[in-house]
This record gives C-alpha cells, sequence and structure tokens, in this order.
C-alpha cells in the first residue's frame, strides 16, 4: 500500500504501523523530541505501536528546528 | 526596586530579560556562541518536518547550555494550524508552553487578531500556557490578557525588519495595562531599540534576526544583552522629563561679574 509521510508518497507493508513509519523515516537518527500527526490529528507517542495507517493516509513527522 | 532585577514568566524565575529566537543563524555554532553571549535562558524554536540527514539539533545546543526551549506556532495562519502545532510541540518535547502565532498576512507577518484569540482560547482550555504574539493594539492585548494568557508580546516592527518600534505610544497604553509580563516580541533592529522597549516598561525583548543575521552574531547578542539591561535600569532609575527648554545645571548663585 501506498502512505503520505512529510509529503512523500511511500510503500508500506498492509498493516504497517505508526510507530514502523517513523522508525524508518529516522534511519537509525537519534529520533529525540518528534511528534506525530495522522491525517492531521496528534497520536501520542504510547499510541504509535498500536495505531496502524491506513492506505492513502498522511502522516506528518515534526521535530524542533530552528526559527522563531 | 533593585530587587525585581528578577521576572517571573509562566512559572518560571528569569535573571535575563531577554529572550533569543533561534531562527536565521548561519549555523548551530553561530548560535551556541550568540545564545552564551546573550545571557538568555529561553530559546524558542519551530516544529516543522524530520530531515533524518540534518545534522545535529537545536534541542542539543540548548540542553548543553541548560537554556528551557520554547516551541512556537511560526508558519500558521489559521487558529487550527496553531493549535495542532502547539499539540505536537507538547508531544515532541514534553512541555505545556506555546509561543503563539497566527499569520494574518506574508508580507507583513502581522498577526491575525481574529484568529489568534481563536487559538488562544482554545490553547488555555487545553492546559497550555500561552504567550501570544500579537498587534501593539492594547484593546487585543487585553482581550487576550482575560482569556488567560500568561503574557503578551506586542510587536514593535514587523518581523525581520529591523525597524524598531513604530508605535512606542501603544507599548506604553499596553504596559500600563498589563497584569501579565508584556514582551517585545518583534522588530528590534539593533541595542537601542531594545533599550526603548525596556524604557517604555516592557518586562523583557524577544528577538532573533537582529542576532542571527548581524555580521557578528555574538557581539550583538552582547550588545543585546546591555541594552537590556541597560533599558531596565534606566526604567527603574525615573528618567528626567522631556523639556522643551534649558534648565541649567550648574547654579546660577555665586557667579562672578567678570
Amino acid at each position: 500500500m501506498r502512505v503520505v509521510v512529510n509529503g512523500e508518497t511511500v510503500e508500506a507493508r498492509e498493516g504497517a504501523t505508526i510507530a514502523e513509519l517513523v522508525e524508518r523515516l529516522l534511519d537509525g537518527s537519534g529520533g529525540r523530541g518528534v511528534a506525530v500527526a495522522l491525517e492531521g490529528e496528534v497520536v501520542a507517542q504510547t499510541d504509535w505501536e498500536a495505531t496502524v495507517v491506513n492506505p492513502g493516509q498522511r502522516l506528518e513527522v515534526l521535530t524542533a528546528m530552528q526559527g522563531g | 526596586m533593585s530587587d525585581e532585577r528578577t521576572f517571573e514568566l509562566a512559572g518560571r524565575r528569569l535573571r535575563s530579560r531577554l529572550i533569543l529566537g533561534s531562527g536565521g543563524f548561519r549555523s548551530l555554532t553561530d548560535l551556541e556562541h550568540a545564545l552564551v553571549a546573550s545571557g538568555s535562558e529561553i530559546l524558542t524554536v519551530a516544529m516543522r518536518r524530520l530531515d533524518p540527514r540534518s545534522q545535529g539539533s537545536v534541542l542539543d545546543v540548548a540542553e548543553l547550555l541548560g537554556v528551557d526551549v520554547l516551541p512556537n506556532t511560526a508558519g500558521c495562519s489559521t487558529a487550527r494550524d496553531a493549535v495542532r502545532t502547539a499539540q505536537l510541540a507538547r508531544e515532541a518535547l514534553g512541555v505545556d508552553w506555546v509561543k503563539l502565532e497566527v499569520i494574518g498576512d506574508e508580507r507583513t507577518l502581522y498577526p491575525d487578531a481574529i484568529g489568534l484569540l481563536e487559538a488562544a482560547e482554545l490553547l488555555v482550555e487545553d492546559g497550555f500556557t500561552v504567550l501570544p504574539y500579537t498587534n501593539d493594539d492594547p484593546i487585543l492585548a487585553r482581550r487576550l490578557e482575560s482569556l488567560g494568557c500568561a503574557a503578551v508580546m506586542p510587536l514593535g516592527s514587523p518581523i525581520g525588519s529591523g525597524s524598531g518600534i513604530r508605535n512606542p505610544s501603544n507599548i506604553r497604553r499596553i504596559v500600563e495595562q498589563a497584569t501579565v509580563p508584556v514582551i517585545l516580541d518583534a522588530g528590534i533592529g539593533t541595542a537601542s531599540d531594545a533599550s526603548l522597549a525596556m524604557e517604555l516598561g516592557c518586562d523583557a525583548v524577544l528577538l532573533a534576526s537582529a542576532v542571527s543575521r548581524a555580521a557578528d552574531p555574538a557581539l550583538m547578542a552582547r550588545a543585546m544583552r546591555l541594552a537590556v539591561e541597560a533599558g531596565f535600569a534606566a526604567r527603574q532609575a525615573g528618567r528626567i522629563p522631556v523639556r522643551e527648554y534649558a534648565l541649567a545645571s550648574s547654579p546660577d548663585e555665586g557667579r562672578a561679574v567678570l
């Protein structure tokens, strides 16, 4: 199936969870200070393992950057 | 009077009345040096899409220097976006305070007053400590305060413009009525602007571009620290009134007849 992670369409297995997709995006880099919105709704980190992303859904993975 | 040198913001007792924004620095090293020179105890950050290729993090710099991170909602143009961004920041950073920005126009980056009030109300209800970036409008500042915001942060002039404080009278009006800290939040260009903000009675100054885009950011950060201290001391000292004509400082008595 295809999902949209940070604006990019990516291929993922059926039933992939938020935790898996975040892990893949991080690709071994730290990952502290990260938050996630699925279809615009904030999902707490404690729910990442249990939350399945459905085909076509938009996942935003954010962190703190220089700004303001 | 002399022990009003510290001030309280959102439950924190602060020695520095200068808050540094992290935007616009050419490198994290520049940011680090400026942060040290500024003496600031708070650093604002933006929430953006994670880029695993980016080296280092603004969070590392803040942690290294023991500075509190204040997330903002920069770039949000609706109350909905701003509320979501604040909630994401709370998740990501484990903090429940936010510098609230709801931007109404790309050219001026002026706040959208209606969206700002709406977002402030929702965030206060959601348990956030809300520090809103607002127009230099005393009525809007009062409305934000009555909604439960922990400070009001009026602009001096447009963000990044370096134009200083375009309407000092309005800043004075906001200061007169406020019972929460007033933080001059945007438009500072150079040290004298920061001094003026403090002389007008602001509790603190928040700035980024004036330091981050200066030719020598660390030196400008030091200048800002001194300017904020000088302006605050001058305010506490009680300045002389402005007069149209001279008032001699040497005595008239005892003058020789020559």
